[in-house]
């Protein structure tokens, strides 16, 4: 079937559209240039309105063990938000920590078609592959997470050489099929199961004697050398604690130009200043930011009200753990492979430090000058819920709004920040380069987040309205796949997503080697690690390979 | 090694290596063969639960669907089924034992239908659960104990009854990655004789069950510090467990293991609170953590499932269209006593678990085909077994592996996802 969008104002930054009235062709869930047949296209008049590519979120905690502990641990929060049952829907619950039904209807209905969740340990790589078979509509992918692991520590240890490195690394994304590597608290997280408590980003791990640096470096370097499309995606040492700009400043450094990711940087971003000890050093961070074109960023902000914070970083969870509400946490070690720690967060407007954390991401969007490089993340559920997307998005597109409600929050944080100072709004065309083009550019995902010819038909149509939350919270179309799914903010069909992952080439011969320490150390085989095509489906998702870069020995 | 594991169609006596299905461990390397005639027999690495669960799940036994009490093709039990669910005012799903496709047909037929669900072993699972939801964990697995653990702490189990290679699992003959030895490790067993193959040094402070409470509430106040007059705690000396306090506090990577099925006295999950209490002390300081053992007839497959597709743990009800979760409300047990239930199906696919006695609710029952409630049952199919049948996956003990199942015979069962989606099919 062909289809025609007919007269909408085209935001496509991917090829430099800004506004512009231009008809979409869609056929067979594509995007085709203007056909010869165009006059049999059943038309669908967008005019005045506004459309984008499907956004994409490319750091959402959405599906794994630890986000189901969350689900486990407060039912408190299941019983705030509920999508009941429909004709069409099944019910699911949860404001910070959804089911993974209502996770993929709301994201659907805000225009979202793709997420990343950027925290999958390689062990748990199964259910979280189970989890996201199960979240409708939108297209998933994952991060896996590497370098708190015992097998690569070890390997760092005695000095394997880099290539070797670089083999693992991509057995680990070929078994999990995964599209890019994370590292959360390099080494750090191994660190705490020797009973460290901390580890800055040039101390030595106890028991390896390797650094955080030491590890970043590796990392960095195996992701660019196999050709990975997105750079090392960083959760940095230090996270919340008050001073660790410098943390984040040095992890910048130790990524030796080559690309790098940093992500939630709003809580990596903090100085020291003031009676309270606890200031923005948002500034330095952009600054940073603007100075290296190797490095990206998403910001974590967040927003006011209940939440759950889950994170694979098990020492600053453990850490974390007494501030949090209500009082109650989880934290777990995990399989020689990494840990994960769940900690509920309220964050208020009237707290000093809530407050500045709030400004300190709001600092950072409009400080760092790129948008290409940075990226509209809550760090869901850690900042806020992903529902609260249109939300930040009027407070980034509308200044008014902004000093508005900036004028609400706790009024030391208020004098210690400088976004009412800051002038920048964000356009639409940017506002679609941080929420589509650039997410798919840095995660090498060709034909996504953009309205060329060839592109997945993942289609958005939007009123323009001035109000930019309502404008964002209630699409009026929503195409997967060439397929409607939503008209007038109501979801009209509930398809299936795919899972989108790279496929680095590397020697086979590293198999033989984690089999023999699975054997020796693990409780299971390695050959229980891999999950193959035929099982993926299984879990529910058809499997797209994206290429990677030319590899770079 | 395991070159024949994902072979489905495996021919008679060719042994491949498998995950076993019948307890929380889900030993992945057990070795099993089929007979011509199809009855599965461990050839390797087996326990008494694998040994019995393989034979008994792959014996001869009814083949066809029965529809009160007669024989009835696959289609005409789906539509009895399906009518009873349709004329229920309050279904309920029971048993639960079933792999993660299972219990996704298993939630999407509640929801169709306005079901309640809840395991057949949720009793025990919510002694940890409460403990829970009210504080939180610490924990951690099965590879981090059996290369960092240097004391295991034992509460209340002997752990081999339920959990058989549990010790040999954990166990590390060719060194740890830390160069721990199984010989330097010490086993304090608190409650429940220790079995011979608990590793390291052995002790052990016997007390019995109903003096846990009491104990388990000392224990977590030496740990913290606080100074106790009493001389005793149930039986237990006060001095053993100062002993105990000690060498907890000494420890560099300590585990509290213990199994919520063998905590059987009331408000066990006020024990476990004390537990976590007495784990969040000790972590102040050192490592501790705690390894809930469970698993078992999928109660941790089932969970997961329903939390993550809807956000709420079992004891689920769907009946107002929309998933509410109530521990206390929606029972089984309380539920099918009361009257409140008006439909029962029960799925019991790993062994037999009996369905309640005394049902006045007519009974859809989805079990293995042996099954001792076929009888009485309004409807009955026999079902394959995941992991013998057909592949499949389940959540192990720690809930962080999930497992992967072959199929280790040829069969033509049908799976209880196949059944659920069919009669899901039939409902309006």
């Amino acid at each position: 079937m062909l289809m025609r969008l007919a007269g909408g104002r085209m935001m496509d930054p991917a090829h430099g559209i800004d506004g512009q009235v231009r008809d979409v062709y869609v056929r067979d869930g594509r995007i085709i240039d203007p056909p010869a047949d165009a006059a049999a296209a059943q038309t669908l008049d967008v005019s005045g309105r506004i459309v984008m590519a499907g956004a994409i979120d490319l750091h959402t905690h959405i599906g794994g063990g630890k986000v189901n502990l969350a689900r486990l641990l407060l039912p408190e929060d299941h019983r705030q938000a509920c999508d009941p049952r429909t004709a069409l829907t099944r019910s699911s619950c949860g404001h910070a920590t959804p089911g993974t039904l209502a996770t993929g209807y709301r994201y659907a209905e805000m225009g979202y078609t793709a997420c990343f969740e950027p925290a999958m340990l390689p062990i748990n790589a199964r259910q979280t592959h189970l989890e996201l078979g199960d979240t409708p509509i939108v297209d998933k992918g994952c991060y896996a997470l590497l370098g708190n692991d015992d097998f690569f520590l070890r390997m760092l240890a005695a000095g394997q050489p880099q290539s070797r490195i670089n083999d693992y690394v991509a057995w680990v994304l070929d078994c999990t099929h995964s599209i890019a590597i994370k590292v959360v608290n390099p080494g750090g997280i191994s660190a705490f199961k020797f009973n460290q408590r901390s580890l800055d980003v040039d101390e030595e791990h106890a028991y390896y004697r390797v650094t955080p640096r030491r590890v970043l470096h590796a990392l960095t370097r195996a992701v660019h050398e196999l050709g990975v499309p997105h750079g090392l995606h960083v959760h940095g040492c230090n996270l919340g604690v008050p001073g660790n700009v410098d943390t984040t400043l040095a992890t910048i450094g130790a990524a030796e130009g080559l690309p790098i990711h940093l992500t939630h940087v709003q809580f990596h971003s903090y100085g020291t200043e003031g009676d309270r000890k606890f200031s923005s050093a948002a500034g330095r961070i952009a600054e940073a930011i603007n100075a290296n074109p190797n490095v990206s960023a998403d910001v974590g902000q967040i927003m006011f009200g209940q939440t759950v914070t889950a994170s694979g970083d098990s020492m600053a969870q453990f850490r974390n753990a007494d501030v949090g509400s209500p009082r109650k946490s989880v934290i777990m070690d995990i399989e020689c492979d990494a840990g994960c720690g769940v900690v509920p967060f309220r964050y208020r407007d009237q707290s000093f430090v809530n407050a500045l954390q709030w400004a300190i991401g709001l600092e950072i969007f409009l400080s760092v000058r790129d948008p290409w490089r940075i990226f509209l993340t809550t760090d869901h559920p850690n900042g806020a819920p992903f529902t609260t997307y249109p939300h930040l998005i009027r407070l980034l597109a509308d200044r008014a709004f902004r000093n508005e409600m900036f004028e609400k929050i706790n009024p030391d944080a208020r004098a210690a920040s400088i976004l009412g100072s800051l002038t920048r709004e964000y356009s639409l065309y940017e506002i679609a380069i941080m929420t589509r083009a650039g997410p798919a550019r840095t995660l090498g995902l060709a034909d996504r987040g953009h309205l060329g010819a060839g592109a997945a038909a993942d289609i958005v149509v939007y009123r323009d309205d001035p109000d930019r939350e309502r404008m964002f919270r209630t699409p009026e179309y929503v195409f997967k796949d060439g397929q409607m799914i939503l008209r007038d903010g109501r979801l009209v069909a509930v398809t299936r997503g795919s899972v989108h992952a790279v496929k680095p080439e590397y020697d086979r011969s590293i198999e033989a080697e984690v089999a023999e320490y699975f054997e020796r150390y693990q409780t299971t085989s390695a050959d229980g690690f891999r999950i193959d095509r035929d099982e993926l489906c299984e879990c529910g998702s058809e499997l797209i390979v994206h290429a990677c870069r030319e590899a770079r020995r | 090694m395991l070159a024949s594991q994902t072979g489905s169609q495996q021919r008679s006596a060719a042994a491949i290596v498998c995950t076993c299905p019948f307890c929380g461990l889900l030993c992945d390397d057990v070795g099993v063969s089929a007979s011509d005639g199809g009855t599965v027999s461990v050839s390797a690495r087996g326990c008494e639960l694998s040994r019995a669960g393989f034979a008994r799940q792959s014996a001869a036994g009814q083949d066809s669907a029965r529809v009160g009490g007669s024989a009835a093709t696959f289609e005409q039990a789906v539509e009895a089924a399906a009518k009873i669910l349709r004329e229920a005012v309050q279904p309920l799903i029971g048993g639960l034992a079933t792999d993660v496709a299972g219990m996704r047909a298993a939630v999407e037929l509640a929801d169709r239908c306005g079901a309640v669900v809840d395991h057949a072993g949720s009793t025990a699972k919510f002694r940890n659960l409460l403990a829970f939801q009210d504080r939180g964990a610490i924990t951690t697995t099965l590879a981090e104990v059996r290369n960092r653990a240097d004391l295991l702490v034992v509460v209340g189990t002997d752990v081999i009854s339920r959990f058989p290679r549990f010790f040999e699992r954990i166990a590390a003959p060719g060194g740890t990655l830390f160069g721990l030895k199984d010989k330097d490790r010490r086993s304090i067993f608190l409650g429940a004789r220790p079995p011979p193959d608990a590793p390291g040094r052995t002790d052990w402070i016997a007390c019995g069950q109903p003096e846990l409470p009491d104990v388990l509430g000392a224990l977590g106040a030496l740990v913290a510090g606080v100074r106790l007059d009493a001389q005793h705690a149930g039986s237990v000396p006060l001095e053993r467990l100062r002993e105990l306090s000690n060498a907890m506090q000494a420890a560099r990577y300590g585990v509290l293991v213990w199994a919520a099925a063998d905590l059987n006295f009331p408000h066990a999950e006020l024990s476990v609170q004390a537990i976590q209490r007495t784990l969040a002390a000790l972590s102040r300081t050192t490592r501790f953590s705690g390894v809930p053992l469970g698993g078992s007839e999928a109660d941790l497959t089932a969970d997961a499932v329903l939390l993550w597709q809807v956000g709420c743990p079992f004891r689920t009800s769907f009946a107002t269209g929309r998933p509410e979760y109530d521990p206390y409300l929606f029972d089984a047990r309380r539920l099918l006593a009361r009257r409140e239930a008006d439909a029962l199906t029960w799925i019991s696919t790993l062994s037999d678990l009996p369905p309640p006695e005394d049902l006045e609710a007519p009974l859809i029952l989805l079990a293995g085909p042996n099954a001792a409630a076929a009888d009485r049952a309004d409807v009955y199919f026999p079902v394959a077994t995941p992991g013998l049948d057909h592949a499949g996956h389940l959540v192990r003990t720690d809930k962080v592996l999930t497992m992967r199942l072959v199929a280790t015979r040829p069969s033509e069962r049908a799976s209880c996802a196949r059944v659920l989606r069919a009669i899901c099919q039939e409902l309006p």
